[in-house]
């Protein structure tokens, strides 16, 4: 036997993610000496501690490291998502403690699970082996199947938990099948080298262990970014959820899933692009078409926001079709943009929201526009940033993804995805309507507007309307951080 | 005759797999499992890997389904005669026989040479297979060999979280 030799191992990749873990487990035994009335201690401490891992990933900018034998990297790509997951995660925090306690559950482990999700994120975004994404994908979504779940006495939050796990062990099925069939193909989990071993092939689109992989591992991945017809749970989900753990849902484990199938896919298989890019034209057109109509005929706002994310995915999906630079850098300035609007959004509906998960209907907005202009203003940002409308952050993020698709050739896909975005207006528009041009039907009792969550709602309302203004200020960074896949 | 005995214990494995969803007993459906866990470890170990088949047996087929039993006896889940579905069992079964179909004519069709890795079936039996594994463990896939351990304590995190009484 001779003797064994351990790679070189540097932690600098892999340092926001170590430091999120031990944030986390120390967390988890502070949280047992507080006293239950301070448990917002914890989500204040945790969100330093996010804080100082977006510092810690701000430093990597520009930085190109692997490690761990080539298990992950540190490059702009994966430092541009980590900043999305860290953006999502630092506003969930600020507006989960007011629910929490007004909801009965604020059980500390509450800010654990959301930075071991934030770790797992991290790891899909900067792995470069199929084992770390894969292993990634799992932590991330072990602690949302709980997350979902975390308001036990609440039996859709219980019903949440349990879709949630069921369908999600399911969909790993089928990424887990699709990466070993792809290793099966390839004989290597090491993304550059699949893509090495791919692009020696003379025709791999006729290798169908491999295509089958790839399709399988498509698969694996629409589910987990709700795109139609992989949706079927969202709905449910995203309803039952508690709140902020919707908000953080529908923004920061997207975008990771987005991450790692943007790597996997334009790394491993660019190859196979003309194959994957048929089947993800298909998937766009259903998820934005299926996203936005279902969400139409919706009263419960919580469950228009759910579909309206599934239509959101599809935008993103346009760009993922056009795979060009354009499109790319757009998505991932609309992953960082909806980051900011979606949750913010969400923290408007915590603040109408009543104990119980009740006062979640459009109808309940009413008269919120003369009651509380200054939330009212905030909300109609958001709404109008998801609706796309100058001079916001999404209408910049949609012009990209659209420019892209028309750059690469696909018309119709735009054609496709701007009249879904003008349908779209009709249900944003409505809550607005409620917001400002109808009487309030019952006299409401309102809850006070805490600290963090006004800082929530500020930080969100520059971040819908910055990049919209300035829009080179993000995409210069998310032009960077795509050229070095 | 390796042809032979592998013929005979995918049937078994196809047949057990069928009776895990079709037996109305969850008892019978776990029976059934382990049958098919069984089957698979022997797989692995006519592929020349023995590690993995006594992982298998002892991991699934021996604790994982043990828990599995012991929860089915617990909660004393009765026979429920629910409603037969039927039309969407048709459904469900056209569809699949026709996928079903379409891939086996697919994979039938194209010949697929697959790539030959670095550890051929001598050099596992000259260094031994457990060895090969821990050796790749510790040393290739060693982040995501920890990443596991940041899993597993999710795992539990969750689930006291959910199951405990009070927390």
């Amino acid at each position: 036997m001779d003797m064994i030799t351990i790679p070189a191992v540097n932690f600098t990749p892999i340092l926001p993610e170590i430091f999120l873990s031990v944030l986390a487990m120390v967390l988890l035994l502070i949280n047992v000496f507080i006293p239950g009335d301070r448990k917002a201690y914890l989500g204040y401490l945790s969100f330093v501690g996010i804080v100082a891992a977006g510092v810690l990933v701000a430093a990597g900018w520009g930085g190109h490291i692997e490690s761990f034998s080539g298990s992950v990297v540190l490059d702009n790509f994966a430092t541009f998502f980590k900043m999305i997951f860290l953006v999502s995660a630092g506003l969930a925090v600020l507006i989960s403690d007011q629910y929490m306690e007004r909801e009965g559950c604020n059980h500390g482990e509450l800010y654990p699970l959301i930075l071991f999700t934030v770790v797992g994120m991290m790891l899909m975004a900067s792995g470069t082996d199929l084992m770390t994404i894969f292993l990634g994908l799992e932590v991330m979504s072990v602690a949302l199947y709980v997350l979902a779940g975390f308001n036990r006495k609440n039996p859709k939050s219980n019903e949440a938990g349990l879709k949630y796990f069921l369908l999600g062990c399911f969909s790993t099925g089928f990424l887990l099948y699709g990466m070993a069939l792809t290793y099966g193909a390839t004989g290597t989990t090491r993304i550059a080298k699949i893509a090495a071993v791919v692009g020696q092939m003379s025709l791999p689109s006729a290798n169908i262990m491999l295509v089958a992989g790839m399709l399988l591992m498509l698969t694996g991945f629409a589910f987990k970014i709700a795109a139609a017809p992989f949706h079927m749970w969202t709905p449910d989900v995203y309803e039952g959820a508690p709140t902020p753990m919707t908000a953080f849902m529908s923004a920061g484990p997207k975008a990771a899933g987005f991450a790692a199938a943007l790597r996997i896919f334009l790394v491993a298989l660019p190859t196979l692009q003309v194959e994957w890019s048929q089947v993800l034209w298909v998937l766009a057109v259903l998820t934005m078409t299926v996203g936005n109509i279902t969400a139409l005929r919706q009263d419960n706002i919580k469950r228009m926001l759910a579909y309206s994310s599934i239509a959101h995915a599809g935008y993103a999906l346009v760009g993922f079709t056009a795979g060009n630079g354009t499109g790319t850098a757009g998505i991932l300035f609309y992953m960082l943009s909806y980051a900011f609007m979606n949750i913010g959004a969400f923290a408007i509906i915590i603040l109408v929201g009543k104990k119980g998960e009740s006062n979640g209907n459009v109808q309940d907005f009413a008269g919120f526009g003369v009651k509380h202009p200054v939330l009212a203003v905030a909300m109609s940002i958001f709404l109008f940033s998801l609706a796309g409308m100058p001079p916001t952050a999404g209408f910049i993020g949609k012009f990209y993804l659209f420019s892209g698709a028309i750059q690469q050739g696909y018309i119709w896909l735009a054609i496709i995805g701007v009249l879904n975005s003008a349908a779209s207006v009709y249900y944003y528009l409505r809550v607005m309507v409620f917001m400002y041009m109808k009487d309030p039907t019952e006299e409401f009792d309102w809850m006070q507007v805490t600290a963090p969550m006004a800082l929530c709602v500020a930080i969100s309302v520059i971040g819908s309307l910055i990049p919209g203004i300035i829009p080179s200020l993000i995409l210069q960074f998310a032009q960077q951080a795509i050229k070095l896949i | 005759m390796e042809t032979l005995f592998f013929l005979i214990v995918s049937l078994v494995a196809i047949i057990s797999a069928i009776l895990v969803v079709t037996c109305r007993n969850p008892i019978n459906s776990a029976l059934s499992l382990i049958l098919t866990f069984f089957c698979l470890a022997t797989y692995y170990v006519m592929l020349d890997a023995p590690f993995l088949a006594a992982v298998q047996v002892m991991v699934y087929a021996g604790a994982i389904m043990v828990l599995i039993v012991f929860t089915i006896m617990l909660l004393n889940i009765r026979v429920n005669a629910s409603k037969s579905q039927s039309h969407k069992i048709v459904l469900g079964s056209v569809i699949g026989f026709f996928t079903l179909l379409n891939t086996a004519v697919i994979v039938f069709k194209s010949r697929v040479a697959l790539p030959n890795g670095p550890l051929t079936g001598d050099i596992i039996k000259q260094q031994g297979h457990t060895e090969l594994i821990g050796r790749e463990m510790f040393t290739t896939f060693l982040l995501p060999f920890e990443i596991t351990s940041i899993l597993l304590l999710v795992a539990i995190v969750g689930a006291v979280i959910l199951a405990k009484k009070k927390i």
